[in-house]
């Protein structure tokens, strides 16, 4: 199903452009945007690139040269033609830079290229590592993607209708959040079975409660300020106050409660890896399948550290970002501002 | 007060009501007993023992109706899978396992000890040297004793608990070779040795979290007007931090500190099954490896049921320590 | 500065802002004798407030008050103080009650245990007596029932009982200067009277001197011997009760009193200063008042005025007093 990778990034390159363009008008953001562009400038350079690389890996085609053990008319991305992964492979395992194999010391097919080494199967592992981030995008991003206007309906509904609605909503949030996270996630997946779209569904599920109830707590504050009062005297209907009023001033919790979740639901696949529920590929799936080779004399450490190394890299740079946004995004520095 | 402490417990078990539905809807409605049935016993029995093995486990009933009984009937609707659930977990019989027909009550029993070996002496340990350290931070703040500390968490913050463990096993016990890598004793002069390692890297992990909240949290008070009142009237720096902005702090903490008891007793999944304690937490991933749905079902049930505890513990243990809501709004003067 | 119980000097306090620091109280000169009422008077924002924290060193980071600065109380140098030193003068010297009484008390203390640690933080005390003494200021401030209200939260208390609690807690130590910023303007009317009576009575008995700081005329006129008016963190006038209110020389100080509504103008215009306050760090370089100055002329814009002695107690810093007066 290549034309799904390639539609998403096509999709996602024209929302950040019409993103950038509604910004540019906006003073606010902009001057928010240039402050984070100060203060983070390493970390987003970070960011833009893994995004760059994940999104060479989601655009993917049929054709080029047959390439010895993968069909024709399999979809191969950007990054699969430039490591050309069966080629490349070697039999198991060997060091970075190595020339020959590390158990037993034949030559290899590659001596010297392969820049992390290779794992068991022989695999190269930097190429491992990069096809890691298009799954680690996909686990917060898609994710995300499903659960902020989850979280953003029943939220608002709850806070800003009030009475019944908020009752039952308050009770399904309660009561969802009564299971502790981990567990709930568990007996998600144990039901809905294991495959990529259950256990994003099972990690959207276990989020959406947090970030309802910021909207909840944030929707009955808006709700009682003088130019919302207004606008319901003026007539001016439900759909069109929620739009315009209470969306618009959310949107700095949505952007640091989706950075902190992205973080969040990365960390917690590492621990579904571990359990086996993990997603295919991902460098949570990596650190398991590798967790016994530090025991093993002499270390072979290459695998852990690569896939520990790119995780840690991401979830910091979102991390740091994250913080940078909330002194920025802070609603007293923008009221002082403006 | 009283008034209080009731409507909180009702609303409490309302709540455990809407959490069993929610695992009813999980574990019977999505899951097919027969397909149980299979996994548990293989494929090759009778139809008499597939029968049987339902009847055993609760699972030959009917979801919601049951047709066997007349309209008229209560038995109708009182003799399926959900009332069925219900009466079971609420109370406490639990059945016996999926795969290994164990009785689920005694092996939570036997798994809660072990669990909380580890998970206490972590929390107090975490909870003592977080505080220290992010008062200690909130006296110096403002000073590169400050940036640093927030640097180090940060980075704390960002490794995956998994890459803690891992490398805390490969440092500790085989580079320095201090304690045992894993494994349990329940002998007293033993269980010292093989809860070191997990409890050292327990506290390392959470580190950097539990210094950033509470550093934000005591930053909060020492900005208070009250603060510099205090300043004012003569107190010394220390004497603030102690006197006053510790223990307003305390009401935010308390929230955190009562709320994650309820977790001492379940243990930690991935502390448990790497260090081989035989607690909850190893329990529940044998649970999931064996797709044992009663054991996880149950384990999920007492999670919950704990943590609703917690909370409505937390809400009373709020109410009396902070005078505002203890004794009621404004008197007239 | 001889004489006086306070002298401030060429007080500078500023706070980092684009570009470098820019001072939120720049170069300000004042004195307060033992036993009179100096009233601080000025608009928010032109740090009045800043001034009173200052002189107690309560100026918290990244704020600072700069050398050059000199702060003297009793003949003694307040900024060359030890912290110990500061820490025995602050309460017991010179005493500071706030604008909120309910954000600066501490809610989880009883106001009774508040009172306490004033006193023993300064006094060898022992708990009884010390209750004995909270009890009598309590008293001595009108709070009813006095003894049973040691034990009372600071929410269960109303306004007007929360501000004399915080005046009974810096006053039981008898200081010689207290500042007040914005006692009563938290308070309903009726219980501003009350206060303001109190303080007056407080500051008869006591002989203490009182830095008071304000932006209300009425206030001023109840209690104040002196007043200095400020404006962008300078002293635009200052001088006798008399002198400012009655025959103000500053254009400021003129456009404040004339946009007073009076019962003896009813159906006219309201009076205003045209314009507003400019924000912090775009001060215009010469007089700060010059954006708004109905006799703005040519130096004023560029060149900081003088201060111009109009009598020995009268002072005004003005291009357009100066050319007034002959030298």
């Amino acid at each position: 199903m290549s034309w799904v990778g390639n539609a998403i990034v096509a999709v996602l390159l024209v929302a950040g452009v019409f993103i950038w363009m509604r910004a540019r008008r906006n003073r606010l953001w902009r001057e928010a945007m240039a402050a984070l562009a100060r203060r983070r400038r390493f970390a987003l350079i970070i960011l833009g690139l893994y995004v760059a690389v994940g999104m060479l890996d989601a655009v993917s085609w049929v054709g080029g040269g047959g390439v010895q053990g993968v069909a024709a008319s399999e979809a191969r991305s950007v990054i699969d033609r430039i490591f050309k992964p069966s080629v490349f492979r070697e039999k198991s395992y060997s060091a970075p830079f190595a020339s020959a194999e590390f158990v037993g010391g034949a030559a290899l097919t590659f001596p010297g290229r392969h820049v992390l080494g290779t794992d068991i199967l022989g695999d190269d592992v930097l190429y491992k590592t990069l096809k890691g981030i298009k799954v680690a995008l996909l686990i917060g991003g898609l994710t995300c993607l499903v659960l902020i206007p989850l979280a953003l309906l029943f939220g608002v509904s709850a806070g800003y209708f009030g009475g019944r609605i908020d009752d039952v909503v308050f009770f399904v949030m309660s009561t969802l959040a009564s299971i502790p996270n981990l567990l709930l996630l568990i007996a998600l997946i144990m039901a809905l079975g294991k495959g990529t779209l259950q256990v994003c569904f099972a990690l959207g599920i276990t989020g959406w409660v947090g970030l309802s109830r910021l909207t909840r707590a944030e929707t009955l504050k808006l709700r009682e300020l003088e130019y919302v009062q207004a606008a319901r005297a003026l007539g001016v209907s439900h759909p069109t106050i929620v739009l315009r009023h209470i969306l618009p001033n959310l949107s700095h919790l949505v952007i640091i409660t989706f950075a902190l979740l992205f973080t969040g639901l990365v960390l917690s696949e590492t621990i579904l890896a571990y359990l086996g529920i993990g997603l295919d590929g991902s460098w949570g799936r990596m650190i398991d399948q590798a967790r016994n080779e530090l025991s093993r004399d002499p270390v072979i450490w290459w695998t852990i550290a690569a896939a520990s190394a790119a995780l840690f890299i991401l979830v910091l740079c979102v991390n740091l970002i994250a913080d940078a946004l909330r002194d920025i995004l802070d609603p007293r520095t923008l009221r002082e501002r403006a | 007060m009283l008034a209080y402490i009731v409507r909180r417990l009702a609303y409490g078990f309302a709540t455990v009501l809407g959490v069993l539905g929610v695992l009813f809807v999980l574990f019977f409605a999505v899951a097919d007993p027969d397909e149980m049935a299979i996994r548990a016993i293989g494929e090759r029995a009778s139809p008499e023992t597939y029968t049987a093995w339902k009847h055993n486990h609760g699972y030959d009933k009917p979801l919601l109706l049951n047709p066997q009984h007349s309209w008229a009937s209560i038995g109708r609707y009182t003799d399926t899978l959900l009332v069925e659930h219900y009466e079971r977990m609420l109370s406490f019989r639990f059945g016996r396992s999926d795969s290994d027909d164990t009785p689920i009550w005694t092996r939570i029993r036997e798994g809660a000890g072990p669990s909380l070996s580890l998970t206490l002496p972590l929390f107090v340990l975490g909870l003592l040297v977080g505080a220290a350290l992010s008062l200690a931070v909130a006296f110096f703040r403002d000073t590169y004793i400050d940036r640093s500390v927030l640097v180090l968490c940060m980075l704390g913050m960002s490794v995956a608990s998994l890459i803690y463990i891992i490398a805390g096993q490969y440092v500790i016990g085989k580079l320095l070779r201090w304690f045992p890598i894993s494994g349990f004793d329940t002998d007293p002069s033993m269980i010292g040795r093989f809860l070191a390692i997990p409890i050292l890297i327990g506290v390392l992990a959470e580190f950097g979290g539990t210094v950033r909240l509470y550093r934000t949290v005591f930053l909060e008070e020492v900005n208070r007007d009250y603060v510099r009142t205090a300043r004012a009237k003569g107190c010394g720096e220390i004497r603030v931090m102690i006197h006053h902005v510790l223990r307003n702090a305390l009401l935010p903490i308390i929230t955190n500190v009562v709320l994650a008891i309820p977790f001492l007793f379940i243990g930690s999944i991935l502390f448990e099954s790497f260090f081989g304690i035989p607690g909850l937490g190893a329990l529940t991933v044998e649970a999931i490896n064996g797709n044992d749905f009663s054991t996880l079902r149950t384990i999920v049930y007492i999670g919950a049921l704990l943590y609703i505890v917690g909370q409505i513990l937390t809400d009373i243990c709020y109410s009396l320590a902070d005078p505002r809501v203890r004794l009621g709004a404004e008197a007239s003067g | 500065m001889n004489g006086q119980l306070l002298g401030v000097e060429d007080l500078t306090v500023t706070f980092p802002a684009r570009g470098g620091r820019t001072p939120v109280v720049d170069g300000i000169s004042l004195t307060v004798a033992p036993g009179e009422v100096l009233a601080l008077v000025g608009e928010s924002g032109c740090g009045k407030s800043m001034t009173a924290l200052a002189i107690l060193r309560l100026i918290a980071k990244p704020g600072r008050i700069e050398p050059g600065s000199r702060i003297v109380f009793e003949g003694r140098e307040v900024l060359g103080l030890k912290v110990t030193q500061m820490r025995a003068l602050r309460g017991a010297g010179i005493a500071m009650i706030f604008q909120e009484p309910m954000a600066s008390l501490n809610p989880v203390q009883t106001v009774g245990n508040q009172v306490i640690e004033a006193l023993r933080l300064h006094e060898r005390v022992g708990r009884a007596a010390a209750r004995d003494r909270a009890a009598a200021i309590f008293e001595r401030v009108g709070i009813p029932d006095p003894r049973g209200r040691l034990d009372a939260y600071p929410h269960q208390l109303s306004g007007g009982l929360k501000q004399r609690v915080m005046i009974a807690m810096m006053l039981v130590m008898r200081p010689r200067l207290l500042i007040a910023d914005e006692p009563t303007t938290a308070l309903d009317v009726t219980v501003q009277a009350q206060i303001l009576a109190l303080l007056r009575e407080l500051q008869n008995e006591l002989d203490m001197a009182v830095l008071l700081i304000t932006h209300d005329f009425g206030v001023v006129n109840e209690l104040a011997d002196r007043v200095a008016v400020m404006y962008g963190g300078r002293i635009a006038e200052q001088g006798t009760r008399a002198e400012v209110l009655g025959a103000p020389r500053h254009p400021y100080t003129q456009g404040l009193l004339r946009s007073i509504p009076s019962l003896a103008h009813r159906g006219g215009d309201l009076e205003e200063i045209k314009g507003t306050v400019p924000s912090l760090g775009s001060w215009p370089a010469g007089c700060r008042f010059a954006t708004r100055c109905p006799k703005v002329f040519e130096p004023c814009d560029g060149q900081v005025p003088q201060t111009v002695s109009l009598s020995e107690t009268h002072h005004a810093a003005c291009h357009d007093v100066a050319r007034d007066q002959p030298e």
